[in-house]
């Protein structure tokens, strides 16, 4: 086994020695890794655990559609101008700073209860950090690409979908990988206040009745799906980077 | 004002007049949008009869302490992992994922560990801010030229001079990056617990004047805290351009 393997599994197994360490110190308040597996293995065994695990899938990939939908008509076209981008930046980047929690309850007043706030809410979270990927992926491609669209009297349209984009889907990639875990973030915590059904309704209930381990087994799995969905795109992200042009 | 700004300006104020007139002209539905001048107007009365204040000082006293703790922790653990670069390579895949996890989720769990008050809400914004200001760290140590420590060498400096003389000056814009983040992230964390489940602060009075159908005052506090951050943010852009132009400048 390789050296540098052998060293994260060991950073994991401190962790999980760390988490076990709390297990002990306060057993009531904290399930032991042992025991959050199990719990988090028998709902996985639950027929009642499937159709939140669907509600949460469904809502969270509509939200994803959206979001680097959305960011990419956005993005792309900003990149193209540079003034624009100019004028744009500052605007997203204090978009992506702001607390977006505290504009939940806006989504509620304008979607009402149910899923299409929860997915406006997780499209919110998604949309503005695959918008500033892809502009400033578009922005930062040397000036070639461009001129030679133009040699080739290529419309604006035909030069971003047959130039520009293409050559910036590292940047872009990076964007959805960044969109994609804030995006599910969004949809969890939008399921935590205002759903009946989906994960975050469950960890909801679970905290409404002190249920600890089934608590900690919802986050270990969404834990566990958002780091391998983001460890998934970080390799594709380090193949695109290091390809040959 | 430079030309971008005066047309971001005037996007902004467009902006607001479109929805000062749609919510004025009644093309959006009454007590879901309030039009932004009695928004201002509340906010104003508010601010003057001091009904916020209690909740602002501790929202702000606890991105403080966050983002204060975040800052040192998140400067040391980088400093000293960038010094073990087996540890590093170990943890790096972790790094990587830290941001992907569903953080507020664990707010409910530092709750039962931490009791209710000030500490799983510092703890939250903590959490959050801390990595990116790692990260950083480790960035900008990395993108020291090779050439500048040799230099301190040659010089014969120690390594606490070399530090202060030589890395930290020549990683200040990546440390510089990680701080706009770290303050930008504990901002975000501390609103969000205390949204979900405080009893005080600014998050929580948003969330109150929502469950009691105070729209006014729910927008009132949400334009205060858009108007915190941007103040913040626009502090900190503008102190790091001060700082790349005296880079570029030297």
């Amino acid at each position: 086994m390789p050296t540098r393997l052998l060293d994260t599994l060991l950073v994991l197994a401190v962790g999980l020695l760390a988490w076990q360490g709390v297990h002990w110190l306060a057993p009531d308040a904290v399930t032991s890794p042992a025991g959050t597996v199990a719990r988090a293995a028998e709902m996985l065994a639950s027929p009642r655990f499937w159709p939140h695990a669907g509600e949460t899938a469904w809502a969270f990939a509509l939200s994803l559609v959206f979001a680097i939908g959305g960011g990419l008509a956005i993005g792309l076209p900003l990149g193209l101008h540079r003034f624009s981008a100019e004028v744009g930046e500052p605007i997203l980047v204090s978009l992506y700073s702001l607390p977006k929690i505290t504009l939940y309850p806006v989504i509620l007043l304008v979607f009402g209860l149910g899923l299409s706030a929860k997915v406006a809410f997780g499209t919110i979270h998604g949309l503005v950090p695959v918008a500033i990927f892809a502009m400033n992926g578009v922005l930062a491609l040397p000036p070639v690409y461009a001129r030679a669209a133009r040699a080739l009297r290529l419309s604006r349209w035909r030069t971003l979908a047959a130039v520009l984009a293409p050559a910036a889907v590292p940047e872009i990639v990076t964007g959805v990988r960044i969109g994609f875990s804030v995006t599910l973030l969004g949809v969890f915590i939008g399921e935590m206040f205002s759903s009946q059904r989906g994960l975050g309704f469950l960890l909801m209930n679970a905290i409404g009745l002190h249920d600890v381990p089934t608590m900690l087994a919802i986050i270990l799995m969404v834990g566990a799906f958002a780091v391998t969905a983001n460890a998934a795109l970080l390799a594709l992200e380090h193949r695109l980077h290091h390809r040959p042009a | 004002m430079s030309r971008a700004g005066l047309v971001r300006t005037a996007i902004v104020v467009a902006a607001v007049a479109a929805l000062e007139l749609a919510a004025r002209g009644g093309l959006l539905r009454a007590g879901v949008a309030v039009p932004p001048s009695e928004v201002a107007a509340k906010l104003w009365s508010i601010l003057r009869a001091g009904d916020a204040n209690a909740d602002l000082a501790e929202t702000l006293g606890n991105v403080a302490l966050a983002c204060g703790l975040a800052l040192v922790a998140g400067f040391s653990l980088g400093a000293v992992v960038h010094g073990l670069p087996r540890l590093r390579r170990a943890l790096d895949p972790f790094l990587a994922s830290y941001y992907a996890l569903p953080f507020f989720a664990f707010y409910p769990v530092l709750i039962v560990v931490l009791g209710i008050g000030r500490l799983p809400i510092v703890a939250i914004g903590f959490m959050f801010a801390v990595v990116a200001m790692m990260v950083a760290t480790l960035n900008g140590f990395d993108r020291i030229p090779r050439a500048l420590p040799r230099t301190a060498r040659v010089w014969r400096m120690g390594p606490v001079r070399t530090a202060l003389k030589i890395k930290l000056p020549s990683a200040a814009p990546h440390l510089f990056t990680g701080i706009k983040l770290a303050v930008a992230y504990a901002f975000i964390g501390v609103i969000a617990a205390e949204f979900i489940m405080a009893t005080s602060g600014l998050g929580y009075a948003i969330a109150y004047a929502f469950n009691n159908y105070d729209n006014r005052t729910m927008y009132a506090l949400m334009l205060l805290l858009l108007g915190i951050v941007v103040v913040v943010n626009g502090v900190l852009h503008g102190a790091e351009q001060r700082l790349l132009a005296r880079r570029r400048a030297r």
